[in-house]
């Protein structure tokens, strides 16, 4: 079933098949998160009690519930590239990192300026604030194991590790609501039950998570293939790629 | 719609501040991400000539000196 992803191992495969993917990732993505976005400013109605800082929801909530599903994909990849030692994985582990990490900030960010207004403070130490943070620095800490050896591929096992290992962050990061006492507020739509947010509110809330998703997958196929081209750019296919002699 | 007006959209009940600082944060980390993966790629290529012409003149030069 599975059998079409063995040649996307292949790092020649895997580069043209995500060249062939990004444009497609990419300007869907564009139109998707400004329609989710502008539904969200423009059109979805307010909050009863929130009034309009609500219209946060339409980037906090899906830049966060990208920072885990982004890490979680970049922790599979690490687990790959450790076991079978799949060069591609190992590739993929370090372009996905820094984007991971730009969805971690912004879910921060938006979170404060949402926290200020609501809660009277930018920052609490609680449950989950931190464990986001954490999140923060585990990105940050993968990318800069990596750039710390001079050999890249010990620094490639080293980042790889710690991202396997970060990923217990990931259910405290989620369940850290219900196991604390937090300021931050209960899970509305990743529970087992109907989501308690009215459709209104849900569906633009969805269309910005699938723009957010949409563009993280197109950056990915981006970075990576800019990862292949540096670490095979000795090899003949390369040239042939490119144009040179 | 939920606004009367443009200035009504932009004062968001009071709250215009925090809406646009997060919205304007978001836009601009998600904005310099997208061209920083593209000026990598550029970058790379940049680099990628430069290597191949210079491996090309080393060629030149020591195929000039054996002639």
């Amino acid at each position: 079933m599975f059998k079409w992803l063995h040649p996307l191992a292949k790092p020649e495969t895997l580069y043209h098949f995500c060249g062939r993917l990004f444009p497609w990732l990419m300007l869907s993505a564009i139109g998707i998160l400004l329609f989710g976005n502008l539904w969200g400013l423009v059109f979805a109605p307010q909050d009863y009690q929130q009034f309009d800082t609500v219209r946060i929801i339409y980037i906090h909530v899906p830049s966060a519930l990208l920072s885990m599903s982004t890490y979680t994909m970049m922790a599979i990849a690490a687990f790959i590239a450790l076991v079978w030692q799949v060069k591609v994985a190992q590739w993929s582990v370090l372009a996905i990192a820094p984007i991971g990490a730009v969805f971690t900030a912004i879910s921060l960010l938006t979170g404060m300026a949402w926290g200020k207004p609501m809660w009277g403070t930018w920052w609490e130490w609680d449950a989950r604030l931190t464990s986001q943070l954490i999140l923060l620095f585990l990105y940050l800490g993968v990318i800069a194991l990596y750039g710390a050896f001079s050999d890249r591929q010990t620094g490639g096992k080293v980042a790889s590790l710690l991202a396997v290992i970060g990923i217990v962050n990931i259910p405290i990061i989620h369940f850290s609501v219900e196991w604390w006492n937090t300021l931050h507020q209960g899970a509305s739509i990743t529970k087992f039950d109907t989501p308690s947010v009215h459709p209104s509110m849900l569906w633009p809330l969805l269309i910005s998570l699938l723009g957010f998703y949409l563009l993280m997958l197109a950056l990915v196929c981006l970075r990576l293939r800019t990862a292949i081209l540096e670490h095979e750019q000795h090899r003949p296919w390369v040239r042939a790629t490119l144009g040179g002699h | 719609m939920q606004f009367d007006s443009f200035s009504d959209f932009l004062a968001m009940g009071g709250y215009g501040f925090y809406i646009w600082l997060a919205y304007g944060l978001t836009y601009g980390l998600l904005i310099g991400l997208v061209v920083y993966c593209f000026w990598e790629v550029k970058a790379f290529h940049q680099n990628f000539r430069q290597k191949l012409a210079r491996a090309q003149r080393i060629k030149q030069y020591q195929e000039a000196e054996h002639q």
